[in-house]
């Protein structure tokens, strides 16, 4: 079980409305990843699915039933906090016992739950360990530990990657995935990070200002943004927007070309001068002045093109986006 | 980096330091000595430093003559239980303001400041008519009541403080375990705040074992505590030295072991946090 | 940021404590704001007629009024002025590195810790004793006559007293103020050619600056009403050398019975403070904000 379903939720502090009337539904076992710029309200929408907040007006319901006036601890979901909010006083598996313990299960069930979920995390060593002697991924997993002993309908994680070096990032990304692979329970996972959500959701839910711009996977997304802002958000490093007489050839208001989608040579549409050039081996990165703007050219493998070159720049006319006045796709 | 001092520079600071010290504690440390002395001894002609026969008869004697324990006792009954009293009113309300903070709780907690603000004389007249009329004046739980009320403001102000620093993400994940309130305070706030709740709770026994006005303006001899007992010896055994610094010592060496743990949390409860 | 439920929590939590801070403000100073409109005296059984601002006449027109008031502010002027001085100097004395430390420090906080009563006594007689005082042996030592502090200077006596209980405080806050101090800064400082002398004016003061004017500020709070060490000394004397508000409203109301008279004088004291402490709540009010 785990499907969740959001009917006109709003939510307003005092007189300003931070998630005007919004509906959305999250089906069970899907991997969904709200993201968005900050401010963009992600997080009260996470923290009022938790109950942590109000909602000012509409319905949430958890598996079909209404839990809209329920407290957190009724809903049966688990949150991942950012700051992992583990229990400083208490030992790595008091920690993860707690929600057992406030379950009042019998000592001998905590015991066994606690050392099977010790087990999947890698933890086993640590138990004893309180939660100011491990390194930061090992917190992560003691918070994701206290998440995967209730069982719940769904997992809510808030940013849960951002306060770890991009290395262990990386690899705690790999985990959680591996985490929803073997558990398939629905989880909600927020971040502002549009890699992480590439690589880890069934669906993104992209919102900014609490409206949700556009909902799908990440490679719908990625192909066919609904408007110039889902474009210019998903994607690294970001679309390249040009408007004026260029766009107006498209019969549009403004295109978009990704970067990756651009070709540098020594002839082609659009004439320009490398201003900066990132040389990473795999690929290359170059910064082009061009009498369109600055554009952005992500090119495979090496090429031996230095600041001060003169280039060309061919964009693949499949992969042109277009945007009317509204920012909407054509 | 910290750069390495010179051994020279550093030994010139510590011989003037040390002799500024020695002086600023030195009432306390012939007070200490001269309570060890006989009568005699206690006002010789040049004073005697440290050569003469220490005895601790002024300790017998003290107790003997004015009942030390019993004003010991009160100081002990009245200080900690007008500290637990205000703990426990203070520990919901400190909670309330640091989690759940609403529009006006930075006017209640500036409000609650102002009311630290008005001098006691201020109000010593109806309190002792009101002590008077109810039988409270004399009692130890009159006092217990008034220093209560008294500390309350910095009690609340340091937990305050203590609780702010206390993440709000670790409640609301006892929360959603499936905490309740009550649990919620009771396994997680409390012992993350020991070290708060501790360090309040020294503080405000320090301060209401040194109070002296309402001590002296409302207690006379069965509920005296030691700051009036000493306050009796204002004559004439305060012409006896040692015997009233034997009675001196004993009513604030505790205090001074006390408040030498409590240094860091001092200059935090008496700023209200202005200064960390 | 909270649900319904624990906004509705909170204020119950907190109710306790506020009624009870109310109460123990409201009851109380209506009291004596009332009684300072009565002809009310202990001693004279009968009616308290209401006699307007009789008390406050009488009050100002008192003899010891204007010394009073005078005696209270060279006391609060004479003690901030020692302690706030002397612990800066001491606050950077202690900063620097130095042999134990420690105990340094817990020799100098020690006076804070004792009970006025106790240091006033002790002061009174071991040390300013015209005969038995250390201070008296002293200046025959050297040759001198004894002094007789506490008949011949009694303010400046009770200043020096009280300044040596409150000194440890200013020095406890500053230096506290003065380690917090980013040790960048005072780097960044001499790399930019400021001298030691230079880094105290323009670097370490200006950040001292905050934690000084709190500490002038509460010590003016508690200052305001010095009791105990007047009353075990010379209990407002000679004559009324050594009275501040604090305790003739004391003496007027407990030693003479008059309730009114007291309550007046009580009200002036209300009033003085709180010209004091309005400055600091807008200090302490100005550090919430963050």
């Amino acid at each position: 079980m785990g499907q969740i379903e959001l009917k006109g939720v709003t939510k307003q502090f005092g007189d300003v409305e931070v998630i005007p009337p919004l509906d959305l539904q999250i089906n069970e076992g899907e991997f969904v990843v709200f993201v968005g710029p900050s401010g963009c309200g992600k997080s009260t929408l996470l923290r009022l699915i938790a109950g942590l907040e109000d909602t000012s007006g509409g319905k949430i319901f958890i598996d079909g039933k209404d839990a809209t006036d329920l407290r957190p601890a009724q809903r049966r979901l688990a949150m991942v906090f950012q700051s992992y909010a583990l229990y400083p006083h208490m030992s790595v598996r008091k920690n993860i016992a707690f929600p057992l313990k406030m379950a009042k299960l019998s000592q001998a069930e905590i015991d066994k739950k606690v050392e099977g979920a010790a087990k999947v995390l890698n933890l086993s060593s640590y138990l004893d360990r309180r939660p100011g002697q491990l390194s930061g991924g090992q917190r992560q997993r003691v918070a994701i530990g206290r998440a995967i002993v209730r069982e719940p309908a769904a997992f809510l994680f808030d940013e849960p990657l951002s306060n770890l070096d991009a290395a262990l990032r990386v690899n705690m990304r790999l985990e959680i995935s591996e985490l929803h692979n073997s558990l398939k329970t629905t989880m909600i996972y927020v971040t502002h990070d549009q890699v992480e959500a590439m690589t880890m959701a069934d669906q993104i839910v992209v919102l900014q200002a609490g409206r949700i711009e556009q909902v799908g996977s990440p490679l719908d997304l990625y192909r066919h943004p609904r408007n110039r802002f889902v474009a210019g958000f998903i994607g690294s490093p970001k679309m390249n927007f040009i408007g004026g007489a260029e766009a107006a050839k498209h019969s549009a208001h403004e295109i978009g070309v990704r970067p990756e989608h651009i070709k540098a040579g020594q002839s082609g549409e659009w004439q320009g001068r490398v201003t900066v050039s990132e040389h990473l081996g795999s690929d290359t990165y170059l910064h082009v002045q061009t009498d369109h703007g600055l554009i952005n050219v992500r090119a495979d493998g090496e090429i031996g093109l230095h600041h001060g070159d003169t280039v060309w720049l061919t964009p693949d006319p499949a992969c042109i986006h277009k945007f009317d006045a509204n920012g909407m796709t054509i | 980096m910290a750069r390495t001092v010179t051994t020279q520079r550093k030994v010139i600071v510590t011989a003037i330091a040390w002799t500024i010290a020695i002086a600023i504690f030195f009432p306390i440390l012939w007070t200490f000595l001269t309570s060890f002395k006989t009568e005699a001894d206690a006002i010789a002609t040049p004073p005697k430093f440290l050569f003469f026969d220490w005895t601790t008869e002024n300790y017998t004697t003290v107790q003997g003559r004015s009942n030390y324990f019993l004003h010991f006792w009160n100081s002990v009954i009245i200080s900690v239980g007008s500290t637990v009293a205000a703990l426990i009113i203070a520990i919901p309300a400190a909670w309330s303001m640091a989690f759940v903070p609403g529009k006006r709780t930075k006017d209640i907690l500036m409000w609650m400041l102002s009311t630290k603000m008005m001098p006691a004389v201020g109000v010593l007249v109806p309190i002792y008519l009101l002590f008077r009329d109810t039988g409270l004046l004399d009692t130890r739980i009159g006092l217990v009541i008034v220093l209560t009320l008294m500390n309350l403001p910095i009690v609340v102000w340091m937990l305050y403080t203590y609780f702010k620093e206390i993440p709000g993400e670790i409640l609301e994940a006892a929360r959603m375990d499936g905490a309740n309130l009550t649990r919620e305070i009771i396994y997680v706030l409390t012992p993350m705040a020991v070290p708060g709740i501790a360090s309040t709770l020294l503080l405000n026994i320090i301060l209401a074992w040194n109070e002296a006005f309402w001590t002296l303006n409302l207690t006379a001899s069965k509920s005296a505590p030691l700051t009036q007992f000493i306050a009796s010896y204002s004559s004439p055994e305060g012409l006896f030295y040692a015997k009233l610094s034997a009675a001196s010592m004993m009513a604030i060496a505790p205090i001074i072991v006390l408040g030498w743990f409590s240094q860091k949390q001092l200059v935090r409860g008496l700023t209200f946090g202005a200064v960390k | 940021m909270a649900t319904q439920a624990s906004r509705a929590a909170g204020r119950l939590m907190i109710s306790p404590a506020v009624i009870l801070l109310f109460l123990w403000m409201i009851v109380p100073l209506g009291m004596t704001i009332w009684f300072s409109f009565l002809r009310y005296n202990l001693l004279i059984p009968g009616d308290n007629p209401f006699v307007g601002i009789e008390n406050y006449q009488y009050f100002f027109t008192d003899p010891n009024f204007w010394p009073a008031l005078w005696n209270t502010l060279t006391l609060v002027l004479g003690v901030l002025a020692i302690t706030t001085i002397g612990g800066i100097l001491l606050a950077l004395l202690l900063d620097q590195p130095m042999f134990g430390q420690g105990i340094v420090r817990v020799l100098v906080i020690a006076p804070f810790f004792v009970m006025p009563t106790v240091s006033a006594l002790v002061w009174k007689n071991m040390f300013m004793n015209p005969v038995n005082g250390l201070f008296a042996w002293i200046a025959r030592t050297l040759g001198f006559a004894p002094f007789d502090f506490l008949s011949a200077a009694p303010l400046f006596s009770i200043i020096l007293i009280v300044a040596w209980q409150w000194l440890p405080f200013a020095t406890l806050i500053l230096l506290t103020a003065l380690q917090s101090l980013d040790s960048e800064q005072l780097e960044a400082a001499e790399m930019d050619g400021a001298g030691a002398v230079s880094r105290f004016f323009y670097i370490m003061l200006p950040h001292l600056a905050r934690a000084a004017t709190v500490v002038i500020l509460i010590q003016t709070i508690f200052l305001l009403s010095v009791f105990a060490e007047i009353l075990v000394t010379t209990n407002g004397g000679p004559g009324n050398a050594s009275t501040n508000l604090t305790y003739l409203v004391y003496s007027q109301s407990l030693l003479q019975y008059d309730v009114g008279l007291g309550s007046a004088g009580g009200i002036v004291a209300v009033i003085l403070a709180n010209i004091v402490a309005i400055f600091l709540m807008r200090m302490i009010g100005k550090n919430l904000e963050t």
